[in-house]
């Protein structure tokens, strides 16, 4: 009926012939390097069939999972303590923050892990240079069962989680900083302890500056895994796949099969993210619009 | 609301200074609040007025001075003619006495209305959910707002937004209520339906303080007017009495502007 009144504009759109003409261009290269490498002997794609499914490689995909979750879950627990502990008024939580974070961003993961590794060794002799005979047969018990059963799987969990806490950490710091102040201000106001100001009011705002960057963090966990063998632990997919082709002397299909793994689970994660990001967009007049 | 008996001090500060660095802001603000009354501060910006209200509430700390409300200290607790400075837990109680109203309204935009008034209650004063509900949906009807209970503050306009902050305070059941600018963020069409809320809760018996510049709701609601200026009290009286036959050169320079 508004049509009759106000008729729609009728115009030719504006063309984009170079837009067309690059993206011809890409999906041809693609296409010919698809074709190329599908043909070509060194990829072979024969193995790759043969050990995407392999029950080592599933087993071994499996512990890389297993590695990035618990990780990832320590690295953000221990993140936000540590965020929440650096604005705490406590001047004694903000040092120990301070310097956690100083420590383990400071320090190669690689080097922190083979230290980890290297953890019972060093207080093996520390504790054996204590001269009560009581003592040293205390701590030589616990020093064998820290190596027999605290396995290499939880030393690479521990490593890898403390020093990503140290990066979570940041990022929780930078999102508590994006809330506005008139928030804490109209908490404390109606009486609520800093803590569960914290709790309820500035920790839930902040996440939705928090979770895009830590599913960042998640994506790029799940490949640093494949460092643990500096632990060393060699269950995880790329240690797996690697030893594989050591024996069959073909790595080139072995690499493809952990990097299929790899994408395949950064994909899930992607999704994954896309509906909390959504979850965490309430109240955002302009973000839920956007993400439905 | 008019003065029968000789009333009991809901707020008494004696002789308060605050500074921020070398920023001295408060110069020796002694006044004192009655029991159900309306008090308003008016003053040009960076008198003070804001930071004052914020010290009633222990929002700031102040350097010298005493602040008591219902007879108790604020942020201090006084043993054989010391000070004693409150545990976190202690200065938190006293906030939950007295409602602020904040000029941007501070509403939680990650609760709806109906959450942003329940989670003191339930946080705060322990009371269980479904019970706080019932109540806030009395206040939120109260406010006149009991259409938009689901409704998060991005969907609300400044004055409904200012409703449930007011109801967020009153949700608490406080003793004395403090408004910082209430309605200085609103559209102009706006401002009417808080200062009808604020009517409304002063005719209740609430005691308020008010930082605002609507000389209107001074004149027809206050029981007393303060005007602020250079962080000390250069006028004070009834607000017919200051807004109509100023002392102070100030006072009538400030007043001359703004009405």
């Amino acid at each position: 009926m508004q049509s009759t009144n106000h008729p729609p504009i009728k115009a030719v759109p504006l063309r984009h012939p170079f837009r067309w003409a690059v993206a011809l261009f890409l999906v041809l290269s693609a296409a010919a390097f698809i074709v190329d490498a599908a043909h070509r002997s060194a990829y072979d794609w024969k193995s790759f069939r043969k050990y995407i499914f392999d029950t080592r490689v599933l087993q071994a995909a499996g512990v890389t999972l297993a590695l990035t979750a618990l990780a990832m879950t320590f690295a953000i627990t221990l993140g936000i303590s540590l965020a929440v502990m650096r604005r705490s008024p406590n001047p004694v939580f903000r040092s120990v923050s301070w310097l956690f974070i100083w420590i383990f961003r400071g320090t190669p993961v690689y080097v922190q892990l083979v230290f980890w590794g290297l953890l019972s060794t060093i207080y093996h002799s520390f504790f054996v240079g204590i001269p009560d005979i009581h003592f040293n047969n205390f701590y030589l018990g616990f020093h064998q069962a820290i190596s027999q059963n605290f396995s290499l799987f939880w030393i690479a969990v521990i490593g890898l989680s403390l020093n990503e806490a140290a990066y979570m950490a940041e990022i929780v710091r930078a999102g508590l900083l994006s809330v506005d102040a008139g928030q804490e201000e109209a908490a404390t106001s109606i009486g609520m302890s800093w803590w569960a100001t914290m709790r309820y009011v500035v920790i839930p705002q902040a996440m939705r500056i928090i979770i895009p960057p830590t599913g960042n963090e998640i994506v790029s966990m799940l490949k640093t895994t494949s460092l643990v063998t500096a632990v060393p632990l060699v269950t995880d997919l790329y240690a797996r796949t690697r030893d594989i082709s050591a024996e069959t002397y073909n790595p080139i299909p072995l690499l493809l099969v952990a990097s299929a793994w790899y994408l395949a689970f950064t994909t899930i994660l992607m999704v994954i993210q896309y509906y909390i990001e959504k979850r965490f967009a309430r109240g955002q007049a302009t973000l839920m619009a956007a993400a439905s | 609301m008019s003065s029968t008996a000789p009333r009991e001090p809901m707020v008494v500060a004696e002789q308060v200074h605050k500074s921020f660095g070398s920023n001295h802001v408060l110069r020796g603000i002694s006044l004192e609040v009655s029991r159900g009354e309306v008090m308003c501060l008016v003053g040009p910006s960076g008198s003070g007025k804001s930071t004052f209200l914020r010290c009633i509430n222990h929002l700031e700390k102040i350097n010298s001075g005493r602040i008591s409300v219902d007879g108790t200290l604020i942020g201090y607790r006084e043993n054989n003619g010391k000070l004693y400075e409150l545990s976190a837990r202690e200065a938190a109680a006293q906030r939950a006495g007295i409602g602020m109203v904040f000029q941007r309204f501070n509403l939680f935009p990650h609760m709806t209305a109906l959450q942003n008034v329940t989670t003191g209650m339930v946080r705060v004063q322990g009371i269980n959910q479904s019970d706080a509900e019932i109540e806030a949906k009395k206040i939120l009807e109260r406010v006149g707002l009991s259409e938009k209970l689901g409704h998060y503050p991005a969907h609300l306009s400044g004055g409904q937004q200012q409703r449930v902050a007011i109801a967020r305070s009153l949700a608490m059941r406080p003793k004395l209520m403090l408004f910082d600018e209430p309605t200085s963020a609103l559209d102009p069409e706006l401002v009417g339906e808080v200062l009808d809320v604020m009517k409304e809760l002063a005719s209740t018996g609430m005691t308020m303080i008010v930082v605002t510049h609507e000389m209107g709701f001074a004149r027809e609601v206050a029981d007393s007017l303060i005007f602020m200026d250079g962080g000390v009290v250069v006028e004070s009286g009834k607000p017919i009495d200051v807004l109509n036959n100023p002392q102070e050169a100030r006072t009538k320079s400030f007043l001359s502007k703004v009405l």
